[in-house]
């Protein structure tokens, strides 16, 4: 059992040269966080921005706002649609409900059976479904009241309406406003806790992650729905998760070896870490890839989203954070080693 | 380091005790679970909408009072407009019609309307230059309210029907976060808030086991206005009734309220000095000055504080108030004082909210998603104690149970705040636990680095622990800082997002450090091994 536990089968210690491919990454990493820049302003490089544009109304912020929507494929959570609620006399085969909504249209459908009447269980049936709206609701409508035999005998159509999406203005602004101060505070505590080069080099990170992974939503128009949104707040905490355990290990290099030139000390504090940040990682992944193969529709989008920003985010670690160190140099102190802070405990 | 102090074992033990306690009404099924003795907690995780279900309740914007009341503020600014005119314009009445009475009697409500009667026809055409620029807003070409003349010296206005869509609208909205902030105050409860059409909005919440406690919570406008109590009144007068349950007698009150709801900042049950429940409240600045002035002025004399035009107190002004801020008492009950303080902080709806239609809806996800992802989270838990044991032997069994605590943990505090689970929700707390292994991993690794180092079993033990401390605590201590910026400042699921991942940091640091050094001590102390196992 020497391969057990597995561990043991990392090296204890290993010298990959990083910081010799920092320009190559670099580059990459520019090409990406430009080609994803522009996918979210011409909708996947389906549109053209400035049409776009012109045609929309209102102030040039809205404006603005318009180009950006066509930027995703935004779910039914974001954008709304319509909601039908349809009454038969015996039972409603719900699956089938969905699949006649998802033939009728192309965006995603919601499926819920409902009562007829408050505290009422017996015939008849009711179900609401609700689907994206699309160009044409009416005719969807129509689609879907000439397939409704199919799925209920003497099925009908008792009401229709145009729906609101789950997000409102205010939430969404409020949300983005939120987000940019959390981010602001990261980086004062990273410039109180290390320098301020190491602040502005993990908030970078943060946002190539987050650029990335909504440009890849973008690219491949996977619909973006609510858990996204919770998918990027995760990404983040474990974008900046990373980027300070390889910040810290820095640090703690810094004062021991006072001579060493930066490029080799990020490379000896990116290879002590590297065991850490593979286990940790594959941890991660290994979980994800049971929800993304297992889980069904109802996850894959959180899945899709969390494994690319898992991967994006051990990258940025090693390939954005730790070289805007190098660009922009770093006070090394010159007085006598003070011994590294304890934490007590 | 492996020598556990008492007082950290007890730490230990005790929250790992409260926090079975606490989780252990999610596995009971709920029979045993109503049966419980009083003491035992009872609150388990609700289902979400797409896995349980839950009730939908539709409601409608009241048009008619909201257009009421958008008319007696453009009578307002009418009058406002007349008086700062120079010469002034003098007018003898203003007269709004009761819209809903309207509506009642079968007369054409986009007929409703508010008249001024000037007191000199000579002035007709200044005042109709005055008024002119009421007509339009910044945003709209159109005209928003219509002018008339319908006899000699009166002004009628309208609103235009266009805008009054608009309105509706914007109510609609408006109701939408208002509802939010008083059904899911912490945003953890997963409701669903649409708007349908103009001026209706669906309101969905998952499980809910009495849908009139949640219609109440909607319905009620939660207006709050203070009005000077007669013979101390000047200007018109109405009569008032107390507020069931908790005012005690009726009022007559002026009709212009010296102060409303809009400035307050905040309000919280409290009890007073002899133990009742009083409901506290804090004012703006602006609101602050006017309450001092108010108060000032009338020393001695009684003011109302009125909930939707019903009095809750009138209580007698015993000094001046400047601080900004006071209690209204009244017959509360812990109760009703808490659920009053969750609506007036969640803001007044801008009109009425008829309830139009409910129903309960059942899961939004078919069986098959449902057990698939159920499937998945299973699977992607245990690959996360599987790896681990595979990747650290031993010690990854310790991580694992201490992955065990935390899960039972984030349980129990999701319970405690009365949370909702959906299927990503799950996928996210499986997720929490994944990354939790993060702090093991820190300090197993840097256990490795110091035995490399050649320093004996009990020495990189201890380092380890030191050592990835520091490490742990900056990087957790950065997620919790955005939490707390994201709880602030975030509404409704972002708001939630920080509770549970506040909850995940706090309890996966507890128990990656405190519970798994628990363990690795024992363990130390029964075996003596001569080398690590790592």
């Amino acid at each position: 059992m020497s391969w057990w536990p597995l561990i043991r089968i990392l090296p204890k210690k290993t010298n990959f040269t990083y910081v010799k491919f920092a320009g190559f990454a670099a580059f990459l990493s520019i090409a990406a966080v430009t080609g994803s820049l522009v996918s979210m302003f011409t909708g996947g490089f389906r549109e053209n921005p400035i049409a776009v544009f012109q045609q929309a109304e209102g102030t040039p912020f809205q404006r603005l706002g318009a180009v950006m929507e066509k930027g995703f494929n935004l779910g039914i959570d974001f954008r709304g649609g319509t909601s039908v609620l349809i009454e038969a006399p015996g039972h409603i085969d719900d699956e089938a409900l969905r699949a006649l909504g998802r033939a009728s249209q192309q965006g995603s459908v919601e499926v819920q059976a409902t009562t007829c009447v408050e505290g009422q269980t017996a015939p008849p049936y009711c179900a609401i479904l609700r689907f994206e709206q699309g160009d044409g609701g009416s005719q969807v409508v129509e689609r879907i009241r000439a397939g409704l035999p199919s799925v209920a005998e003497d099925a009908r159509i008792t009401s229709e309406a145009a729906v609101s999406g789950k997000v409102s203005e205010e939430l969404f602004s409020g949300g983005l406003l939120a987000l940019f101060w959390a981010i602001v505070l990261m980086l004062i505590y990273i410039w109180f806790r290390f320098e301020w080069q190491f602040g502005l080099g993990g908030v970078m990170a943060l946002f190539h992650d987050v650029i990335l992974t909504l440009g890849v939503f973008s690219v491949f128009r996977i619909e973006f729905d609510l858990t996204i949104i919770a998918a990027l707040l995760t990404i983040i905490g474990y974008s900046m998760n990373d980027t300070v355990v390889v910040f810290d290990r820095l640090r703690e290099n810094l004062r021991k070896y006072k001579k060493m030139p930066l490029g080799e000390l990020v490379d000896l504090s990116l290879n002590e870490t590297l065991s850490r940040t593979i286990i940790t990682g594959c941890t991660a992944l290994f979980s994800l890839a049971g929800l993304y193969y297992l889980g069904g529709e109802a996850l894959r989008g959180f899945a899709t989203a969390m494994i690319f920003g898992i991967i994006v985010g051990t990258y940025s670690s090693i390939y954005v954070a730790a070289p805007a160190i190098l660009l922009w140099g770093v006070r090394r102190g010159r007085d006598d080693a003070k011994p590294a802070p304890q934490a007590a405990g | 380091m492996l020598e556990i102090s008492r007082w950290r074992m007890i730490l230990v033990a005790v929250v790992t005790v409260f926090g079975v306690l606490f989780a252990a009404p999610n596995f009971l099924p709920e029979k045993i679970r109503d049966s419980l003795p009083g003491v035992m907690p009872k609150q388990a995780i609700n289902l979400g909408l797409d896995l349980r279900g839950g009730s939908q309740i539709l409601l409608e914007v009241d048009v008619d009072t909201l257009r009421q009341r958008k008319l007696e503020l453009i009578v307002e600014q009418m009058t406002g407009a007349l008086r700062d005119a120079e010469p002034r314009i003098r007018f003898s009445g203003r007269a709004v019609d009761d819209c809903p009475a309207r509506r009642r009697n079968e007369l054409p409500v986009d007929l409703c309307a508010a008249r001024l009667r000037l007191r000199d026809v000579a002035d007709l055409e200044r005042a109709r230059r005055v008024l002119a620029p009421l007509k339009r807003s910044q945003l709209s070409v159109d005209d928003i309210y219509i002018f008339a003349e319908p006899e000699e010296g009166v002004i009628e206005v309208r609103i235009a029907d266009a805008h009054m869509a608009q309105l509706a609208r914007d109510a609609a909205e408006q109701s939408r976060e208002v509802i939010g902030r008083r059904i899911d105050p912490t945003g953890t409860s997963e409701v669903s808030i649409t708007r349908q059409g103009d001026d209706r909005v669906v309101v969905q919440a998952p499980g809910v086991t009495n849908p009139e406690q949640l219609k109440r919570r909607i319905g009620e406008t939660a207006l709050l206005t203070f009005h000077m109590v007669a013979p101390d009144t000047v200007g018109a007068t109405r009569q008032v009734e107390p507020y069931p349950g908790i005012g005690n007698q009726p009022e007559v009150v002026e009709v212009t309220p010296r102060l409303t709801g809009e400035n307050l900042n905040s309000a919280q049950p409290q009890t007073d000095e002899v133990g009742r429940w009083v409901l506290g409240f804090d004012l703006d600045t602006s609101g602050a000055r006017t309450f001092c002035n108010l108060t000032g002025e009338h020393v001695g004399d009684r003011f109302a504080i009125l909930l939707d035009d019903k009095v809750l107190t009138a209580p007698v002004i015993q000094s001046q108030i400047c601080g900004g801020s006071g209690q209204i008492t009244g017959n509360f009950t812990a109760q009703s004082a808490n659920e009053l303080a969750v609506m007036l902080n969640a803001g007044a709806l801008p009109a009425p909210l008829k309830v139009i239609d409910s129903r309960s809806v059942d899961a939004s996800l078919g069986r098959d998603a449902i057990e698939a992802g159920t499937r998945a989270s299973i699977v992607a838990g245990l690959v996360t104690l599987v790896f681990m044991v595979l990747a650290y032997g031993l010690f990854g069994i310790f991580a694992c149970l201490a992955l065990v605590v935390n899960g039972v943990l984030i349980v129990a505090s999701m319970s405690m705040i009365g949370a909702a689970l959906t299927l990503p929700g799950i996928a996210g707390l499986i997720l929490t636990i994944a990354m939790a292994v993060d702090a093991n991993v820190l300090i197993y690794e840097r256990m490795r680095e110091e035995a490399a180092l050649g320093r004996g079993p009990a020495m990189a033990i201890d380092a380890g622990f030191n050592r990835a401390m520091i490490t742990i605590v900056d990087a957790n201590l950065t997620t919790i800082l955005a939490a707390l910026i994201l709880f602030q400042f975030g509404a409704g699921p972002v708001k939630g997002f920080a509770w549970t991942l506040t909850i995940g940091v706090v309890t996966s640091v507890f128990t990656a450090v405190l519970v798994s050094q628990i363990l690795i001590a024992w363990w130390f102390r029964l075996s003596r091994p001569k080398q690590l196992p790592i």
